[in-house]
């Protein structure tokens, strides 16, 4: 591996309420590389899309976020807007949740691919316009030329969310965000997508964070995985040892949800309880209602993040047995 | 996939640009259609009075006294008003007046308005607090005082040579001011709030997650998919100003008789509705072509915008 692209320290999201901050991200640390793939999974409301969006430097407002995210050698929190917006779209672009709603419905895709360049690299409408029919050719688009010029609801679903992909790819960035991005496609195109997005990750060589709330999309595509959980990171290892060897109880209930096509069951299983309010969890292990293991221990202090294999970490007082 | 997808592409929209598009889909729309010929008719109704006053020497501003109240006939087609004026002639002139009043006019505190509510709403917190507080107060203040004072306003202290001040084209440029002052808080309102809508759409999002900075993303992403409400009240708003301006000509700072505007002769008409109720009439008659005219062109404007309506 070489040295991260991405390095996020201490990152949190805080939003304020009536006597202080609520932190929708509470401190988290990871780090991505060139080329890798980085899948974040979580229930939702545990804080994914916040992150996404801080990395983007679009926390909505009245939102903050603080602690660090090194990017490429630069500290991207605290920059000036226009620094924000060099960035965006050029070196870090991304792709949303819904492709219905994530296109200007007035505009013609291939506009819309187009502004991307002509917003960083100063081409003219003209040259910016032929590269995005180029680029619609590239996430397969068949007949590009005449989709260019497609308006957004003259497409299917699929079509859009490659159109989508072909707008965050436009520049050739070096992280590529993923919110979701399959979740709002069926699941023969979900797997189109997917493919076609490890295609272009070879193609450019970009990392990519692949938020979902679906782990058995994530295992596809992703090298490494964290699991958050209440705006932490409760567990993060290589997929492979995620799935082999799962320390946390929450990742391990997020696993045995997944369905088994092999066995019927009466009731698919179901981790009990929600995420909690995020200031309930202040003091103990934010999972400690919902655990089956948790004792006092849990309830008293919160369980620091520790190596349990090479890579594996677990915020877990039971994880280490 | 993409075999029943293709035919949802009219292969006809190849190589068009998007003014383009929009013409045909506006062609198609045959009210709006309809609409535009008849404004240009009444426009060239309207001009037609240049050739005729020079050529034909007819003055709009010609008393006669003897022939008060003629009706119809060879030498005055549509008759004679009050003063013995011939009313053709003053119908083509006002209308003139009226037309280019209640289109510059709503042009000007339209786009003012526009330019207000999209800030208001698109940045929100203290911009949009301090645009909107200023345009409730332009709200607040009484209409009829606030004229009478616009009204009086004197442009040679303004800086204006005093040949101008007394000239026509003041008389016509302030009627345009004045009730672009008080005619631009409903659509920075109604801008506003279209704005506030739109921005959270994940389009809006997905622009700005590009690079796109506000004054790139306001006019490119936000007003195009707010242009259905901004035309509906850009239309209406012609209609109610070219009222306005016989409002102001009653209070004697519009369009000041003896020039005629279609709004002051039928403020005139009123009082004689019943001796010459045809004075009323024609000037009424024209205003409500107009302002149909106007909405029904909205209509197919709104049309030629979506690029859903496409059949």
């Amino acid at each position: 591996m070489s040295a991260p692209l991405l390095e996020v320290r201490g990152l949190r999201v805080g939003f304020p309420r009536a006597g202080g901050l609520r932190h929708v991200v509470a401190g988290i640390d990871y780090a991505l590389s060139p080329g890798r793939t980085l899948g974040v999974v979580g229930e939702s409301g545990c804080g994914k899309s916040m992150t996404a969006l801080a990395l983007m430097g679009l926390v909505p407002p009245p939102g903050r976020a603080e602690g660090s995210i090194r990017f490429d050698g630069r500290e991207l929190i605290g920059q000036s807007a226009a620094e924000w917006r060099a960035l965006r779209g050029n070196r870090i672009a991304m792709v949303f949740q819904e492709p219905m709603t994530a296109l200007n419905p007035v505009m013609p895709v291939g506009a819309q691919i187009a502004e991307v360049q002509v917003l960083h690299k100063h081409l003219g409408w003209k040259e910016a316009g032929e590269n995005a029919v180029a680029m619609l050719e590239a996430v397969g688009i068949n007949s590009p030329r005449e989709r260019a010029r497609a308006y957004p609801h003259q497409l299917s679903g699929g079509m859009r969310q490659r159109a989508m992909i072909a707008m965050a790819l436009a520049c050739e960035p070096a992280l590529l965000v993923a919110d979701e991005p399959t979740t709002a496609l069926d699941v023969t195109i979900q797997a189109q997508i997917l493919d076609l997005m490890l295609e272009l990750q070879d193609r450019i060589g970009m990392a990519i964070q692949f938020i979902s709330h679906n782990l058995a999309v994530v295992s596809e595509i992703a090298h490494e995985i964290i699991v958050m959980y209440a705006g932490r990171i409760v567990e993060r290892a290589p997929a492979d040892a995620l799935f082999a060897n799962p320390r946390h109880p929450y990742t391990q209930g997020l696993i045995a949800t997944l369905p088994d096509p092999e066995q019927r069951v009466a009731r698919l299983p179901v981790i009990p309880g929600g995420v909690p309010d995020l200031d309930a969890g202040a003091r103990g292990c934010r999972f400690a209602d919902r655990c089956a293991l948790a004792d006092a221990g849990c309830r008293a202090a919160e369980p620091p993040a520790e190596e349990i294999a090479p890579g594996h970490f677990a915020a877990c007082f039971k994880a280490a047995a | 996939m993409s075999a029943t997808t293709a035919t949802a592409v009219p292969r006809t929209e190849a190589a068009i640009g998007p003014w383009r598009l929009r013409w045909r889909r506006f062609r198609r729309h045959r009210a709006g259609m309809a609409s535009l010929v008849v404004l240009l008719l009444l426009a060239l109704f309207c001009l037609a009075a240049i050739p005729m006053q020079h050529v034909l020497g007819m003055d709009p501003d010609a008393t006669d006294l003897l022939a008060r109240f003629d009706p119809p006939s060879a030498e005055h087609w549509l008759g004679t008003d009050e003063a013995g004026r011939d009313e053709l002639i003053r119908l083509m002139v006002g209308g003139q007046m009226s037309l280019l009043v209640g289109l510059l006019a709503t042009a000007v505190g339209g786009i003012f308005g526009l330019v207000v509510g999209v800030f208001a709403g698109y940045f929100g917190g203290r911009v949009d607090a301090l645009l909107m507080r200023f345009t409730d107060g332009m709200i607040a203040l009484p209409l009829l005082p606030l004229l009478i004072v616009l009204g009086a306003v004197d442009l040679t202290k303004l800086g204006f040579s005093s040949e101008f001040a007394r000239s026509g084209a003041a008389g016509f440029w302030r009627i345009v001011i004045i009730i672009a002052i008080v005619d631009w808080t409903a659509i920075a309102r109604l801008v506003r709030a279209a704005t506030l809508s739109i921005k959270e759409r994940d389009f809006v999002r997905a622009a700005r997650a590009s690079g796109a900075g506000p004054l790139y993303v306001m006019p490119t992403h936000i007003l195009p998919n707010v242009a259905t409400p901004i035309i509906v009240a850009f239309t209406l708003t012609v209609g109610r100003v070219i009222l306005f301006e016989s409002v102001l000509s009653f209070l004697g700072f519009g369009i000041v008789p003896p020039t005629p505007s279609w709004g002051n002769m039928l403020n005139n008409a009123q009082e004689l509705v019943t001796t010459a109720p045809a004075l009323a009439v024609y000037p009424g008659l024209l205003i409500f072509v107009t302002v149909i005219a106007v909405n029904f062109l909205g209509d197919g404007l709104q049309h030629a915008f979506d690029p859903r309506s496409e059949r």
